[in-house]
C-alpha cells in the first residue's frame, strides 16, 4: 500500500490510527467484552438448576441470553456486506465495468458472483461490500467488520465498491481509521449471517489470509 | 489518449480527454479537474497492484484519473 494520507482522515482526527497493533488490542478487548456479557447468563442458568431445579425454564432463558446477544454482534457484523441502498439497474453495467477494470482477474470473478470485492494488503486480506468491509486477519481466524460508505448514496453498487477500493488502495490504515469497527469475531460467526451468495467470497478471503500468513511464516 | 472520470449516478461520465500534444485539451481537463476538487471530490489514479494515489495536480501523462467522493464510517 502506498504511504499516503487519506483525505477523509481529516473528519476524524481525534481518532487513534487503526493499524495491525491497535486491531489486535482490539480483538483482545472483545473477546473480554464477550466473555463478559456471556458469562454471567451462564453462570446464573448454572446455579438457578443447582439451586431449585425447577426453576430449569428460567435457566433456559438465560442460556438462551447468553446465545442470543453474540448472535446479534456477529449478525450486526455480517450485516456491513449485505447489499444497502438504491439498485440502479440501468447505471450498473457501467459501474461494474470500471470496477472491474480495477480488479485483477480473479478477484473480478469472485466479485461477479458474490457481489464483494476482495483486496489482499499489508493487514490482511479485505473483502469490500457497498456499505461496509471485513477484514480477515492474517491466518484466517478473525475478521473485523467495518462499516463505511461513500458519501453519495445515489451511486450504482459497482461504484460504491470502487469508491471504498479506491480508499483502501491509497491509505489502508487510514481506511481502517474512517471506517466504523462493528464487529470482531471468528470467520465462521459472521459467515452463517451472510447471504448464501456471498459465503464464498468469505472463504476465498479466509483461504488467502491463511496462505498468507504461512508464506510471512 | 488519456482520460478524466468521474463516478456518477450513471456509472461515471467522462468530463474530458487528452493527448500529450493536445494543450487545449489538457487545459480544459485542468479546468474540469478543479472544478471538481472544489466540489468535494478527490482525485484518484490507481496504479494497480493495490495501490492508488491521491492527486491534487492533473498529471498531464496519467492514463486514467478517477474522481470519487469523500467516505465516511457509516
Amino acid at each position: 500500500m502506498a504511504a499516503e494520507v487519506l483525505a477523509e482522515l481529516g473528519a476524524v482526527s481525534w481518532r487513534q490510527p487503526t493499524d495491525e497493533r491497535f486491531l489486535r488490542r482490539y480483538a483482545r478487548i472483545w473477546l473480554c467484552w464477550t466473555v463478559a456479557y456471556t458469562a454471567p447468563f451462564l453462570a446464573a442458568a448454572i446455579g438457578l438448576v443447582m439451586l431449585e431445579p425447577l426453576a430449569f425454564p428460567v435457566a433456559l432463558a438465560s442460556l438462551a441470553h447468553a446465545w442470543i446477544i453474540p448472535e446479534l454482534y456477529a449478525f450486526r457484523g455480517a450485516s456491513v456486506l449485505r447489499p444497502k441502498g438504491p439498485r440502479n439497474q440501468s447505471s450498473e453495467a457501467v459501474a461494474q465495468g470500471l470496477l472491474g477494470d480495477l480488479l485483477g482477474h480473479l478477484p473480478r470473478e469472485l466479485q461477479r458472483r458474490t457481489g464483494l470485492a476482495m483486496q489482499r494488503s499489508d493487514m490482511g486480506v479485505w473483502l469490500l461490500g457497498e456499505a461496509g468491509a471485513v477484514l480477515v486477519a492474517p491466518g484466517g481466524r478473525r475478521v473485523h467488520c467495518f462499516c463505511v460508505r461513500t458519501t453519495d448514496r445515489e451511486l450504482p453498487p459497482s461504484d460504491r465498491i470502487a469508491h471504498l477500493l479506491l480508499a483502501l488502495r491509497t491509505d489502508e490504515q487510514g481506511f481502517a481509521t474512517v471506517a466504523n469497527h462493528a464487529f470482531c469475531g471468528a470467520p465462521w460467526r459472521v459467515r452463517r449471517r451472510l447471504p448464501v451468495a456471498m459465503r464464498p467470497a468469505l472463504d476465498a478471503a479466509c483461504e488467502a489470509a491463511r496462505a498468507e500468513d504461512g508464506e510471512r511464516a | 489518449m488519456s482520460r478524466l472520470i468521474k463516478m456518477d449516478a450513471s456509472g461515471h461520465s467522462t468530463l474530458a480527454e487528452w493527448t500529450e500534444e493536445d494543450q487545449s485539451g489538457f487545459d480544459a481537463a485542468v479546468r474540469e479537474f478543479r472544478t471538481a476538487l472544489d466540489e468535494g471530490c478527490i482525485g484518484v489514479l490507481d496504479q494497480g497492484e493495490g495501490q492508488a494515489q491521491q492527486v491534487r495536480e492533473l498529471p498531464r501523462d496519467a492514463e486514467l484519473v478517477i474522481l470519487r467522493r469523500p467516505i465516511a464510517g457509516g
